[in-house]
């Protein structure tokens, strides 16, 4: 369905990796999404599935868009960021760009 | 368990194991000697003869298969009757009926109705499924006939093209046996008796976030 008009998921915003002063961990991304302003209301995101999509230069299965799927991976400090696990990790490119967080796997 | 003391050395002796683990009740009850299984007489083999050559090659064995399927848990909100929204695929947004769960694979059966949103009779995991709080009463619809066989796809014979038919345009899609199609006419027919405007309403509405909705904040 192109164009979809119905929305599943919620944004989110791509904050950077997890990182110290020194190090970042490439593998995990933080991301901050849309309306949730809590650790306890990350609490609902927990496990769902996470889409990044960008788009690319050349055609692939006749599509310019990709994607690279991560999942909620658990939350990070007490404003409702969390920690996401990608397939491939981000690019670095991605930060401060939008991913969807989708709401399956459904718990409700 | 009995608290160990150290590695392999228990806290109470075999004596304290013996009492605590209520044996002798069970052997008073059975008059001084625990209960036994009656020894199951096997039937006799007819003699084997022995092979005269052994198999040149060795026979594979199959393995042993000791894993127990354990039936998938129905999440607490969701009972026959529930109006569920679908998440993903081809049919995401849309509000179906959970009519039961398939005992094979833990699939929730749903429907939609067909009539009502264009749902037909189909499988969805209910990982991909958001419970509501909207009950509808199925208990007059009748659901014995399906289960995962019902689902399972007829196996298709592919065809080797030849070159003319290589270049022929592809022939119209199958139609659905008619039986599913009945299946489907009775299933909606029990269901849309029960069905208010209302929910019929709310059954063929999709369901969308908007601007400003937060789903960890919405009661489903």
């Amino acid at each position: 369905m192109g164009g979809e008009k119905i929305r599943l998921y919620v944004t989110g915003s791509i904050l950077g990796y997890q990182r110290g002063k020194r190090n970042q961990n490439n593998n995990v991304s933080l991301i901050k999404i849309d309306g949730v302003a809590s650790q306890e209301e990350v609490e609902f995101y927990l496990g769902k599935r996470i889409a990044y999509i960008y788009k690319a230069k050349t055609q692939k299965k006749n599509s310019f868009y990709r994607v690279i799927w991560g999942k909620v991976h658990r939350s990070h400090g007490n404003c409702g960021v969390v920690r996401a696990k990608f397939r491939k990790n981000l690019p670095s490119i991605s930060m401060g760009g939008k991913v969807r967080v989708m709401l399956y796997p459904s718990r409700v | 368990m009995v608290k160990e003391v150290a590695r392999g050395v228990t806290a109470q002796g075999r004596s304290k194991s013996y009492h605590r683990r209520g044996l002798w009740a069970i052997k008073k009850k059975n008059g001084g000697k625990f209960p036994t299984h009656p020894k199951q007489q096997k039937a006799e083999e007819p003699a084997k003869k022995a092979p005269r050559f052994y198999p040149a090659e060795d026979a594979p064995k199959a393995l042993r298969r000791r894993a127990i399927r354990k039936p998938t848990k129905l999440r607490a909100s969701i009972t026959p009757g529930t109006v569920l929204i679908l998440l993903a695929g081809r049919f995401k947004g849309k509000r179906v009926v959970f009519l039961k769960q398939l005992e094979e694979n833990g699939l929730l059966l749903v429907t939609g109705p067909f009539k009502v949103n264009g749902v037909p009779l189909r499988r969805v995991n209910q990982a991909y499924v958001i419970a509501t709080s909207t009950k509808v009463d199925v208990s007059n619809v009748d659901v014995s006939k399906f289960d995962d066989k019902y689902f399972k796809p007829t196996e298709k014979k592919q065809k080797k093209k030849g070159e003319q038919e290589f270049f022929e345009e592809p022939t119209e899609a199958k139609e659905l046996p008619a039986e599913y199609k009945e299946n489907q006419k009775a299933v909606d027919a029990a269901l849309t008796a029960k069905l208010t405007p209302e929910l019929t309403g709310y059954l063929s509405t999709r369901f969308s976030l908007r601007s400003g909705d937060r789903p960890h904040l919405l009661k489903f």
